[in-house]
């Protein structure tokens, strides 16, 4: 009996380039945005998700056939992708927007998603992402571009453990008190939480190889995908401050503070 | 005399009036052994501030939905309880609920805005929707507001963990508005012996074959209040050595003080402590009248989850730990001293 075609796994990760997580951001004067002239780097989660895909070809293989890297962004999000490149992915695609485009919504960004994944010949299987892009906090694009293609879609993997010759994946979710585990099917969104892995940095030579990976250039308009903002930004603003209070000497100063406030033991 | 009913129909559409009517929430209530997740009744509350009418869904297996829609039916601000029993309803997989969600919500339908809490069930499931409906979707609000003039709802939430504040504005051009509640920021609505809100059946909308089937559960037990809306947290970072050290010293001052236990992100990946305790910008949003911040030094991402609190407390040996710039009360002690000193003088 001849064996079954094996299915080789080509997996998309989007990565997004946001402010760097250490950086402490100030809301301009104008109330209309935060102050952008600052560090940026591969969103967190996204890090992860590369992360991810390179662990994924390492333990099946030559059973993952391609890593792509796509972001939408500025021209410096070129940087970005060469970062991702340089942790292990093989190419990249770079939908460039302009430096004062407005802020890119989930919505659009799944729709461009889509509008890549339908275009890639040789399909794609695995969609790996962050859950949450540190910048907007919005945490929906994985699951609006699940929806989209009617996927099935895992968020917040703790872990992932892929069969490329049974087309399912296992993921364990880490959700409001607990874990889930969850059998899916390919092709798979999955959006990736903290635990997933822990990232590496790149190494020197691995950043040289990747000024030679290819990175395809596109416009929103070659996707024929409309990335204008629906919701409207009407301000930024600073949270209200929190001002430290004083220090105590000792526990006793401690409790005193805390019966004040009304704080007392619990009758056990 | 004809009685006039809200029409309970499956896309709940109701006689169109010359005027705009107000709007009509559906409002997402996750439920677990007959009672209605804290998380939800928050929802409920942001719902209510649209000013208009609030239809509570549950879904379920066959054998849960029962006592979860006689504890909504209960819940003050509820117009009506729809509910949708089904063997595919047991664990809330987005793929097999979304399509009675697009199917209540498709073109006609009398509701103008999806609410639910942020919990981890809701925030995989409203998103797909919402993009299958072609429709954006907003994120962990702290407040809300309807302008019905334009049938505009303006909301703020926060961004750069909570770093700053966004206003937003969903136009009256978004049919629907879906947006996702941030339970720190709005109090749980009440039950209310007076209230007995309309119940409805709906047929659920089976997936033939679906894509994702669920295959374990394996939640932290727990005697104590839950994280998530308990009044008070007692909460430890990465100085806590290991996770026995972690429980041994902490669990005695949560108990003295009756309440929740939550961890640094740090403690969480160094294995002292469950996931599901981690509070922070990408773990749980606290917002407790007492946070006592225990070997914690205060990174970012921490505050971002705590810093609502009504009263922080942090006891660290690091007299420049950031923690210090957002504690009402500080101490600078070595916690191995300083908390089993506490946990006795509490119980005095």
């Amino acid at each position: 009996m001849r064996p079954s075609a094996v299915r080789l796994l080509n997996i998309l990760v989007p990565i997004k380039r946001t402010v760097d997580y250490a950086v402490k951001i100030r809301v301009n004067p104008d109330q209309k945005g935060i102050d952008l002239n600052v560090k940026h780097s591969m969103n967190p989660f996204d890090e992860i998700a590369v992360e991810e895909a390179v662990r994924l070809r390492e333990k099946l293989k030559d059973e993952v056939k391609s890593i792509k890297v796509v972001t939408i962004g500025p021209p410096k999000a070129a940087e970005t992708l060469r970062t991702a490149l340089a942790m292990g992915a093989d190419s990249g695609i770079h939908i460039e927007v302009s430096d004062s485009a407005p802020a890119l919504e989930p919505l659009g960004v799944a729709k461009a998603l889509r509008a890549v994944i339908q275009r890639e010949k040789d399909g794609v299987d695995l969609v790996i992402l962050g859950k949450q892009a540190i910048d907007d906090d919005a945490g929906q694009t994985g699951q609006m571009l699940a929806g989209l293609l009617d996927w099935a879609q895992a968020t917040f993997a703790s872990k992932l453990v892929v069969d490329p010759k049974a087309k399912v994946a296992e993921v364990t979710r880490e959700i409001d008190g607990g874990l889930e585990e969850l059998k899916c099917r390919l092709p798979l969104v999955v959006s990736t939480d903290l635990r997933l892995n822990e990232p590496r940095y790149a190494s020197l030579p691995n950043i040289m190889k990747a000024k030679k990976k290819p990175i395809e250039k596109l416009t929103p308009a070659d996707l024929e995908v409309d990335l204008t903002p629906i919701l409207e930004s009407v301000s930024v603003a600073e949270p209200p401050k929190r001002v430290g209070g004083g220090k105590v000497e000792n526990v006793d100063e401690l409790i005193a503070k805390l019966q004040e406030a009304g704080f007392t033991a619990v009758k056990s | 005399m004809l009685r006039v009913r809200p029409a309970l129909t499956a896309s709940g559409i109701s006689r169109r009036y010359a005027t705009a009517a107000g709007p009509h929430a559906l409002v997402f209530l996750e439920h677990r052994a007959g009672v209605i997740d804290s998380g939800s009744l928050s929802a409920l509350t942001a719902a209510q501030q649209l000013g208009g009418k609030v239809t509570g869904l549950v879904l379920g297996a066959p054998e849960e939905v029962q006592s979860a829609v006689e504890t909504a039916k209960k819940l003050k601000g509820l117009t009506a309880v729809l509910h949708s029993s089904s063997a595919q309803y047991a664990h809330a997989i987005p793929e097999t609920v979304s399509p009675l969600l697009e199917k209540l919500l498709s073109d006609g339908t009398s509701y103008t805005h999806v609410v639910s809490a942020h919990s981890s069930s809701a925030k995989s499931i409203l998103p797909r929707v919402a993009a299958r409906l072609d429709l954006p979707a907003v994120s962990d609000i702290t407040s809300v507001e309807h302008d019905n003039a334009s049938n505009a709802t303006t909301f703020t939430r926060p961004i750069y963990a909570g770093n700053a504040i966004s206003t937003v504005r969903a136009p009256g051009s978004v049919r629907v508005k879906f947006f996702t509640v941030r339970s720190t920021a709005f109090k749980a609505s009440a039950a209310d012996d007076a209230t007995e809100a309309e119940a409805a059946a709906v047929d659920p909308v089976e997936v033939a074959d679906p894509p994702t089937q669920h295959v374990r559960t394996d939640l932290t037990k727990s005697d104590r209040p839950d994280l998530g809306s308990a009044g008070r947290v007692v909460s430890g970072g990465r100085a806590l050595k290991n996770a026995e050290t972690f429980k041994a010293t902490l669990e005695p001052l949560a108990d003295a003080l009756g309440a929740a236990i939550g961890a640094s992100r740090a403690a969480v990946d160094a294995g002292y402590a469950d996931n599901s305790l981690q509070v922070g910008q990408t773990g749980k949003v606290v917002a407790p009248e007492l946070y006592v911040a225990i070997g914690i030094s205060g990174a970012i991402q921490h505050l971002a989850g705590m810093k609502d609190s009504k009263l922080i407390v942090a006891i660290n040996k690091d007299p420049e730990a950031p923690i210090f710039q957002v504690a009402d009360v500080g101490l600078v002690a070595d916690l191995y001293d300083a908390v089993p000193e506490l946990v006795q003088k509490l119980k005095q």
